[in-house]
Parts: structure tokens; C-alpha cells; sequence
């Protein structure tokens, strides 16, 4: 749709108030994989409940604008040994690396971060190359 | 009141997640693929994140405080090594192959269906494993 940089736009800026409020007022860093990964392998146990608040205000909202008639669609493959494969890497890249696109590409790219620069031309470069082989040569994706 | 605020950014952030379009994958997968249909909603989605956090780092280098009177978050030491450039290797390939990261993998999960919660354990479990291996190599229980 010609429109669809309008939304992303805007629905980034709405992304980076959520980490400009969640750093200024709570002085925490906004990313997703640290926030969840920290309550899964207990080195998030001191906050655990602000980090469960957090992840209920990401699950919550969403579902209930989507329930309250938000058309929007996953177009999620239904391929359960790639989605298997897939959230497997994304679990151990993500707590391995210590940051996500949230973490490193949001947070970390606005602060000049080298690690958070680092990270986000590391994980975009595999994703153009994965995609590139997955979707154009082995046709997987 | 650091719960209100939790889950106000939270709901924020997957407020932000939805309209943005990041919760579709084609999307993202759009994005990534550079040789094909390809789609540069993301790089709006990107850019529009981060010009709110430039002017909070720029209020933030100037106060020594949160507004809950915790520290700032200070800046990590730069260190480039494996476990940053394999473990954003591994999420990148991990990206590709379905379309989400783990932000939208929490917030598609209430209208995904079956295929979002596979991914969502998947996450979980390779998150548990990574946590199991520091957890020994440190040599101390949690």
C-alpha cells in the first residue's frame, strides 16, 4: 500500500516514546529480548515484576485493538520446522548478542552505541543474506 | 508507579509494533529481502524510533537520575567480540526465516493463532538454553 510508510512512521515514533518514557522515567533500556530474557533465565528476578507489567502492556494492547476490530494480519508461515528453527535462533542470537532490533537497533543506534551499530549491520547482513538464499536459491522462506 | 510505567511503555510499544506494520511479516520479510519485492516500511519504522530516544539520551546525558530516582543506564563498554557478532548472526537468520523478532513475537501473540505460540516457545526455549549454558559455564547456581 502507498501508504504504509505513513503507519510505519508513525508507529515508530509511538515505538520510540515507549523507550524515551520507559528510559527517562523508569531509566531502563526498552529492549524486548533483554526485558523477556531476563525473567526466563532469572538474571531479571529483582524486577520481575515490572518486567511481567511490561510484557502484559506488549501482549495486551495489541490483542485487544486487533479484538476490538483492527484489521491487520501475521501472514505467519505455517511451516512449524521453520517457525521451530526460527524462534530457537532468535532466542539464543538475541540473549547471546544481549540485544535485539529494540535493544541494539532502537536504543542503542540513538545513543551511538558502537556495540548496538555493530550488532544491527550484523544482524540485518544475515537477515538480507538468509533471505536472499532461503527465498531466491533453496526457496524455503 | 514503576509498574504503571511498565505496562504504559509496554502497551505503548506493542501499540507502536502494530501500526507500524511490524506484526506482519510479509513486512519484514519485505524488508529483508533486498533482491526481491522488496519493502522499505522498516526503515520508517527504524528511523521514526529513533528520533524520540536522540532527544532522550540528550535529556538523559544531563541528569544523573531517572524520574523514580534509579540510575541512568550507563553506556557499556565497546567491546566488539563472538558473542555479539555470532549471537546477531544467529538472530538475523532466525529473522529472516519467519519475520519476527522478539518485540512482535509478544505482541502478535493474542491474535497469531497456533503458529505465533510455536514460535513464541521456540524463542523461550532457545532463551532458556543460552541462560542454562552461561549458568554453568559461570560455575553458580541462579
Amino acid at each position: 500500500m502507498p501508504l504504509d510508510w505513513i503507519y510505519g512512521l508513525i508507529g515508530g515514533l509511538m515505538i520510540g516514546t515507549a523507550a524515551a518514557i520507559y528510559l527517562l522515567v523508569s531509566g531502563r533500556i526498552m529492549g524486548a529480548s533483554g526485558i523477556l530474557g531476563g525473567l526466563i533465565d532469572g538474571s531479571g528476578r529483582a524486577t520481575a515484576v515490572e518486567r511481567i507489567a511490561f510484557i502484559c502492556g506488549v501482549i495486551g494492547v495489541p490483542s485487544f485493538a486487533v479484538f476490538a476490530g483492527y484489521q491487520t494480519q501475521t501472514n505467519l508461515t505455517g511451516n512449524v520446522a521453520l517457525l521451530i528453527i526460527a524462534g530457537l535462533a532468535v532466542g539464543v542470537g538475541t540473549r547471546m548478542a544481549n540485544g535485539c532490533t529494540s535493544g541494539h537497533g532502537v536504543c542503542g543506534i540513538s545513543r551511538f552505541s558502537v556495540r548496538g551499530i555493530v550488532a544491527t549491520c550484523a544482524y540485518l547482513g544475515f537477515g538480507f543474506v538468509t533471505m536472499y538464499l532461503g527465498r531466491h536459491v533453496l526457496g524455503v522462506i | 508507579m514503576r509498574i504503571v510505567i511498565a505496562l504504559l511503555a509496554g502497551g505503548l510499544f506493542g501499540a507502536g509494533l502494530l501500526v507500524s506494520g511490524m506484526t506482519d511479516t510479509a513486512k519484514v520479510q519485505g524488508w529483508l529481502d533486498l533482491f526481491g519485492n522488496w519493502d522499505p516500511t522498516l526503515a520508517f519504522v527504524l528511523g521514526g524510533a529513533i528520533l524520540p530516544m536522540l532527544v532522550a539520551w540528550r535529556i538523559a546525558a544531563r541528569r544523573d537520575r531517572a524520574v523514580l530516582g534509579n540510575a541512568l543506564p550507563q553506556p557499556s563498554e565497546p567491546v566488539i567480540d563472538g558473542s555479539l557478532i555470532g549471537g546477531s548472526a544467529l538472530f538475523g537468520f532466525g529473522w529472516a526465516l519467519v519475520g519476527l523478532c522478539p518485540g512482535p513475537a509478544m505482541a502478535v501473540l493474542g491474535f497469531g493463532g497456533t503458529n505465533a505460540m510455536i514460535f513464541f516457545a521456540a524463542m523461550i526455549g532457545g532463551m532458556m538454553a543460552w541462560g542454562g549454558r552461561s549458568l554453568i559455564r559461570r560455575g553458580t547456581p541462579a
